[in-house]
């Protein structure tokens, strides 16, 4: 069996199982919709201040949103790949002919299938709110969205091979997520920042991830400030991809 | 499917893990064979190094040392021709609670590369086979401990391997779904000729079913055999005579230790309790003698080693039975 064909075997393997969580199903929906709904509003007061750039507040606001559920939310995908680890299904998949890389990639597709299906749900409430962006470039941020969420995900998963563990997992995670969120401007811009603040988030790869996006909701396809977006998404598929098929590659597991 | 003579055929085997307090040989070099057609124990207490020599035959661990051959493919450079050929039933299970029955056995054919029609077809017989027939609809989460166990070897069988691994495979199981467990398993040998490799820390388990075990401490084989041989060679079979006369206790004792091997561990009032290398043969003949001495016995008994016997004296530890889990 091809690659593709045994990527495609575990992709619809775990997405029935996902689609089976209900639970997990309505608050993948909710959530953002929640986001839009009860943060959203605070915003616009907020809007005018100094420092805020120019713009509708959603335009701002809608593309840190894009960021937090696609790529935070890939972070945390690892835990289901621990608790399938107890469960001895990923033992019993590698003693089969199929590729290791493919154990992984199945899984990671259903996770860029999720975030494709979540942002959708976030934007369309989002123009529905009174976005006013133009779709092609939104259609680019989602897409980028979407491969970054998606070396995330790789990532996460080889973490959750390396810890074995919950806790040693959430340990991981949480330290990495916390400053990157904090120092990214995803729920409020950078540009209110003070100067030291700023320079300090400009080391963050996922603060340029944001900016892009927003440039893109503003319609600046061409700018300088996307490029570099797409440059430092480009990088960290890279490195998340390659760590997480090197970790699936190994014995661990 | 081809002919092979070795269906397990390892040379050395070992595996060192890096710890921060300095390197852990958890298995020291073990040469292992398994003919095809055999149930083959490997027996051992917990942390003897088990379950990681079975992950190095099974491809999940990289061998530090040694080479192997798997159902005829060297283990190290033709992993993936080794994995079509075996079966696999991990430890600590193999299945999803939430995925059902039926959709788990397809999709395990299909990683073996099986065809969905195929795939169903074989799953289908499996579970009619193993005692599961009306669970196809049914979450994995819902079956018995018993059930999923068998579910488990079912997946490990789908794609007809002719060598089955499994690792501990009645831990944690009520006597009653043990027993039936090793009947089915009997019937994979007996009915399909698969060769099965099963780890185990029960004495009785590697006793009832295993046609020879291996006995693994500390990372090393310190014995391997039939059961019978393992008991006979170690300990010997104990036989306690009850007397009609005390009196000719003295008698009796002289008369026994003319016969090579039998060694008196007690004597006392009208009771004697010796050892001896084979009961079933030298008994008739020693209790001729007896007779013929004008001893008159009340009462014989004859035990057999357990395989608790034979560990201990191998290592000088017992293996202890873990409690049966709730």
């Amino acid at each position: 069996m091809s690659f593709m064909n045994e990527t495609w075997l575990v992709f619809v393997r775990a997405m029935r199982l996902s689609l089976r969580n209900k639970v997990w199903l309505i608050i993948g929906l909710m959530q953002p919709l929640l986001y839009l709904a009860l943060f959203g509003p605070l915003l616009k007061r907020i809007a005018g201040m100094p420092g805020f750039p120019r713009g509708d507040s959603w335009q701002v606001f809608t593309p840190g949103l894009l960021v937090q559920l696609g790529i935070f939310g890939a972070l945390f995908v690892g835990f289901g790949l621990i608790a399938e680890v107890r469960e001895g299904v990923i033992e019993r998949m590698r003693v089969t002919p199929a590729s290791r890389m493919a154990l992984l990639a199945g899984r990671v597709l259903r996770d860029a299938v999720v975030l494709l299906v979540q942002s959708t749900v976030l934007l369309a409430a989002a123009y529905a709110f009174g976005l006013r962006a133009p779709i092609g470039d939104v259609v680019l941020a989602v897409l980028l969205v979407a491969a970054v969420g998606a070396a995330f995900a790789s990532a996460s998963y080889a973490v959750a091979l390396l810890t074995g563990t919950e806790e040693g997992m959430a340990s991981i995670a949480n330290s990495v997520a916390v400053p990157l969120l904090l120092l990214s401007g995803i729920l409020l811009p950078m540009t209110l920042a003070p100067g030291w603040l700023r320079t300090v988030s400009n080391v963050n790869p996922i603060k340029h991830i944001v900016d892009a996006l927003r440039a893109l909701f503003h319609g600046h396809v061409m700018s300088g400030t996307v490029g570099v977006g797409l440059l430092v998404g480009a990088a960290l598929i890279v490195a998340g991809m390659a760590f997480g098929t090197r970790t699936f590659q190994r014995d661990s597991a | 499917m081809f002919k092979v003579d070795y269906m397990v055929e390892a040379r050395g085997l070992a595996k060192r893990f890096p710890s921060r307090v300095g390197a852990v040989d958890a298995v020291r070099g073990v040469d292992i064979d398994v003919d095809a057609g055999e149930i083959v124990g490997f027996l051992g207490p917990n942390g003897a190094g088990k379950t990681t020599t079975l992950r190095m035959l099974t491809t999940l661990l990289t061998p530090t040392a040694g080479t192997a051959a798997i159902a005829g493919h060297d283990l190290l450079r033709e992993p993936v021709a080794v994995r079509r050929r075996i079966g696999y039933v991990p430890q600590r299970g193999s299945t999803a609670p939430q995925a059902l029955v039926g959709e788990e056995l397809i999709d395990q054919g299909r990683l073996h590369g099986l065809s969905r029609a195929t795939a169903e077809e074989r799953g289908r017989a499996l579970i009619s086979q193993l005692d599961l027939a009306s669970t196809w609809d049914r979450p994995c989460g819902t079956l018995s401990g018993g059930q999923r166990r068998r579910l488990d070897i079912g997946l490990g069988l789908i794609h007809e391997p002719p060598l089955l691994f499994m690792d501990e495979p009645t831990t944690g199981l009520d006597p009653q779904s043990r027993a039936n467990l090793w009947q089915h398993i009997r019937g994979l040998r007996d009915e399909h000729g698969v060769t099965v490799f099963l780890t185990t820390h029960y004495l009785e388990e590697a006793d009832a079913l295993c046609d020879r075990i291996l006995v693994i401490d500390h990372g090393e084989i310190v014995a391997a055999g039939t059961p019978a041989e393992l008991k006979r060679e170690v300990s010997g079979d104990r036989v306690a005579l009850a007397l009609n006369d005390p009196a000719r206790l003295a008698n009796a004792r002289t008369v026994l230790e003319r016969f090579a091997g039998v060694k008196v561990m007690r004597a006392d009032g009208d009771l004697l309790d010796f050892s001896l290398p084979d009961a079933s043969t030298a008994l008739p003949v020693l209790l001729a003698g007896l007779a013929s001495a004008g001893v008159v016995l009340n009462g014989i008994e004859v035990r057999r080693p357990t395989l608790d016997d034979v560990f201990l004296s191998l290592t000088g530890r017992e293996l202890r039975d873990q409690p049966i889990a709730a």
